[in-house]
């Protein structure tokens, strides 16, 4: 099975793990799960939108990232997904 | 005119979302030593995504240390960093020929994305031949300073780094006086024992005396260190104003010439004193 790992478990940072997948499911972890975790599943719904993906497994383990990392995390998960043999 | 240059490694999130709270006069975000080769598309992707994020412009300098000319990662390094939200690209291992070709390289992405500022360029020289085209590369387009990069330049030459550094005394010199005459930034290598600051300043006063009036630093407790060396001490301030304030004396006299506190001032001098005044309102000491 493809998939693609990106980022870290660093403070202000996520470590965005993507699967090949027959449907979509988004997990999301956080350390402000409370408060952000709609906004971090907006982000990443947003950035699949943008490269065209609608059906993917992603786990991502938040450690208070701003949106541009996560989408920045993402866009590599997905790009070494694809390119994994 | 830059005192302080801050390196922040491109794939560090946190650093990056901080990086205007390290009263540097400018922030390198570094996308090549700093990040491994397994990371450069990581990183890349973080530090584009950081700038499209940016919502106004930071307070300080921002500069991206692109991968080398003679790698595989500096198209798509361009590509994805340059813009309008940043200021200059920091070049490794430059030469006049990769230079050139940077120059080329920005006109067709600033034309292409239709960009309003026109990008800077700082070329690091660390490599043997730079040091000896040193009088051309501060010639080359876009270029409004230089820094030296003594821990590979050190292994280029095949000599050892040491604290004092009598090893770069001489492309040192050679920088200073080449950014001199050029009237761009010379920029010393950073310091890299970040734990002894007392030998910090040293290295920092050393190098102002050869003429640098910047240096890189590796890490943020080193910031305020450079800025307190390479902005004109509160001495040299109140001289420079004495002179000005004698010159403007002479001037209504009809002198080019005059003296102060038995010293002869002329046209060098007052240039000297007028540069220190300069600086210091810049910075905002007087």
């Amino acid at each position: 099975m493809k998939r693609g790992i990106a980022g870290s478990l660093e403070s202000n940072d996520a470590l965005i793990t993507v699967k090949e997948s027959d449907k979509l499911t988004i997990t999301v972890k956080s350390i402000v799960y409370d408060f952000f975790h709609k906004q971090i599943e907006k982000v990443i719904r947003d950035t699949l939108k943008e490269l065209g993906v609608e059906k993917i497994d992603v786990v991502c383990e938040d450690k208070g990232a701003l949106d541009y990392t996560i989408k920045a995390r993402l866009i590599v998960a997905v790009k070494k997904m694809e390119a994994s043999e | 005119m830059r005192r302080s240059l801050l390196f922040i490694p491109g794939n560090n999130p946190a650093m990056l979302q901080n990086c205007d709270v390290f009263d540097s006069d400018a922030v390198i975000i570094d996308l090549e030593d700093a990040v491994s080769v397994t990371e450069k598309d990581a990183a890349r992707a973080l530090v584009s995504e950081f700038l499209n994020a940016m919502a106004e412009q930071p307070p300080m300098e921002l500069i991206i240390r692109i991968n080398g000319l003679d790698t595989e990662y500096y198209p798509a390094d361009l590509e994805a960093v340059v813009s309008d939200k940043i200021d200059t690209i920091m070049l490794p291992k430059a030469t006049v020929e990769y230079l050139e070709k940077l120059d080329k390289l920005l006109s067709g992405i600033e034309k292409k994305k239709r960009m309003s500022k026109k990008i800077g360029v700082v070329p690091i020289v660390e490599l043997a031949i730079s040091v000896l085209q040193i009088e051309e590369i501060v010639k080359c387009p876009r270029v409004n300073g230089v820094l030296l990069g003594a821990e590979d330049l050190s292994g280029d030459v095949g000599v050892m780094r040491t604290k004092k550094g009598n090893e770069i005394l001489y492309p040192r010199m050679r920088l200073a006086y080449a950014c001199a005459a050029y009237k761009i930034d010379a920029i010393d290598t950073p310091f890299t024992d970040t734990n002894d600051n007392d030998a910090l300043t040293e290295d920092c006063l050393f190098v102002n005396n050869l003429g640098f009036n910047a240096k890189a630093a590796i890490h943020p407790n080193q910031v305020p260190v450079i800025n307190s060396v390479f902005v004109p001490a509160q001495k040299s301030i109140e001289w420079a104003l004495r002179v000005e304030e004698a010159a403007r004396q002479a001037s209504l006299k009809g002198l080019g010439v005059f003296s102060l506190d038995g010293k002869m001032v002329d046209k060098p001098v007052i240039q000297r004193a007028e540069n220190i005044i300069k600086k210091a309102r810049k910075y905002n000491l007087i």
